[in-house]
């Protein structure tokens, strides 16, 4: 379905993404990790053309969408719904218009002008609002939200566009551990729901060992591991991210520990 | 206020370890500089005026006593005929409305090519980057012709009236409001536009959409400023044939003594409308910006 071809975009001298090639077939949830400025961001504004390749090619059933422009290149776009870290949503406009940007493709300038939206559009965005969960916010101000709404709204308005694949980059990277957890079942769901293929920067190990069916590892704008959660081992992950044995993944981590070590050790220490 | 720091005996060099006498040191130059730059500010207004004054026809001192002649006359013959007052308000009120209607027309348009010209020679927003220094040069030339210089190119084209009048108007106010607009654009959060490019929207969605509503409070309040000014330019190019206010301004200065009552009802008009408009916009400006009160 996907596949992509020794794609590489250069900024200057420098490669932010040198030949990456891999492919998917059916709607999986991939993971994308890497340290800050490996390509990964690069790589899915590239995929959603919202930065030009400098070369490669991105097969979609066998269509290549970096050749794409003008026209087509925003019907492609309307295929493939981004979300971004800082939502990027309209802060000034309603919960409910902002998720009907995402049919804007299909809407003239002069209808936008106007804000006329057809009632059945209007009832579907709704219809997704509830989906997510955030149904009564529909008439606020998409800036009177909190971050983990705001970035619900941008799934609805990514949702609202009826893509074949979600771009997602570093979705949760600037919410909380309780709101992180809602947006990635809320991604997991569509994925798995909908069938439709999830790709995700994500920052943190654990994240991407529990919601992904495969995690492609990239340093320096090259893919240098590619497998599933299982693979990915402590040892792999200091390759990815370059480090030296001193790093600990758990020591950022923000997954809301499970275990109950602490306390076993707390209660020994008190009967002792 | 001069402190000189030389004289015939070198004076003692500052101590560096002791900071205080280092930073009274600094005052007292700084202050020295000041000094003679003020001193030689003084001697050019001095030189200037000389030499203006001996250009000048008249004499400048001579004719000071003078300046509050004309108004004083001006007055006292209104004053004289105040009775008349109110019915001349009457009579000039269609030409006063005229020349609102021209700045008000001739706003409205100049500001709506203002918003497409200033989206297009905006770094970062606009529809074809390279053309930027292309629109940027286009609204420097608007700005750059006064006013009444197309007005009075087009009388000869149009003849008089308020058409050349407005466009005139509108071609300058597009000038101006779009580099004002173009720098507040400038400042705009980038972040909707690229959600908006992300979905697949045109341009002209994603600057209606993600840039205008940031933006509208203060093009709105530049486009109200503007509207101001522009009430004082179509009376002014009333003076060259464009009816108005400013026609019935003229006829009444050439006209001279007996007419000074029409003279001080136009000037008062032009007032309390400038004066209202500034009262709306300023009301309207802090609405926008801040947004409505509770």
């Amino acid at each position: 379905m996907l596949e992509v071809k020794s794609v590489t975009r250069m900024f200057g001298q420098k490669a932010a993404v040198d030949r990456a090639s891999f492919r998917i077939d059916g709607p999986a949830f991939v993971g994308i990790i890497g340290r800050s400025g490996a390509g990964k961001s690069t790589f899915l504004r590239m995929m959603n053309r919202l930065v030009d390749a400098s070369s490669g090619e991105i097969l979609v059933d066998g269509c290549n969408v970096l050749a794409l422009k003008g026209r087509e290149a925003r019907a492609w776009q309307s295929q493939c719904a981004m979300i971004f870290q800082q939502f990027n949503l309209v802060p000034r406009m309603d919960v409910a218009s902002n998720v009907l940007h995402g049919i804007l493709n299909r809407r003239s300038t002069l209808q936008t002008m106007f804000n006329h939206w057809p009632r059945a559009d209007i009832l579907r965005a709704l219809e997704i609002l509830d989906r997510l969960g955030i149904a009564e916010q529909a008439p606020k101000r998409a800036e009177a939200l909190s971050g983990g709404q705001q970035q619900r709204v941008a799934i609805a308005r990514a949702l609202m566009q009826d893509p074949r694949i979600i771009l997602a980059d570093e979705p949760i990277a600037s919410l909380d551990p309780m709101n992180a957890q809602v947006v990635m079942d809320t991604l997991k769901r569509i994925n798995v729901e909908d069938g439709r293929m999830v790709i995700a920067n994500l920052h943190t190990l654990d994240t991407a060992r529990r919601y992904c069916d495969r995690v492609i590892g990239m340093r320096d704008g090259r893919i240098v591991f590619d497998g599933t959660p299982d693979q990915l081992s402590t040892g792999v992950a200091r390759d990815i991210y370059g480090a030296d044995a001193s790093f600990n993944e758990s020591a950022t981590s923000t997954a809301i520990p499970a275990d109950a070590a602490a306390d076993k050790d707390w209660a020994a220490q008190m009967l002792a | 206020m001069v402190d000189i720091a030389f004289g015939p005996e070198p004076e003692k060099r500052p101590d560096p370890a002791q900071p205080s006498d280092a930073y009274l040191e600094l005052t007292r130059r700084r202050r020295m500089y000041g000094g003679i730059l003020m001193v030689i500010f003084v001697a050019l207004m001095v030189s200037g005026f000389q030499l203006a004054q001996s250009r000048n026809a008249g004499d400048f001192l001579s004719g000071l006593p003078m300046l509050m002649a004309f108004p004083a006359e001006v007055l006292s013959e209104a004053w004289a005929n105040r009775a008349e007052m109110p019915a001349l308000v009457l009579r000039f009120l269609p030409s006063l409305i005229e020349t609102i209607n021209i700045a008000a027309v001739a706003t409205l348009l100049g500001a709506i090519a203002a918003m497409t010209m200033s989206l297009l020679a905006t770094r970062g927003l606009a529809r074809w980057p390279r053309a930027i220094p292309v629109f940027r040069r286009l609204m420097d030339g608007l700005r750059a012709i006064p006013e009444i210089v197309i007005a009075l190119v087009l009388i000869f084209i149009l003849g008089g009236g308020p058409v050349p009048a407005v466009i005139a108007i509108a071609l300058h106010t597009g000038g101006a409001l779009g580099k004002l607009f173009s720098e507040v654009a400038e400042n705009a959060d980038l972040k909707p536009v690229e959600g908006l490019t992300s979905v697949g929207a045109t341009w002209g969605q994603r600057m209606w959409l993600g840039v205008i509503p940031q933006v509208a409070p203060n093009w709105l309040s530049y486009t109200l400023l503007r509207f101001e000014i522009n009430v004082r330019a179509s009376a002014i190019l009333g003076f060259v044939g464009e009816g108005g206010i400013g026609h019935d301004l003229k006829i009444a200065l050439q006209w001279g003594q007996g007419r000074y009552d029409e003279v001080v009802v136009i000037f008062l008009l032009l007032l309390l409308t400038i004066t209202f408009i500034d009262r709306i916009s300023d009301r309207a400006r802090e609405r926008l910006v801040k947004g409505r009160r509770p």
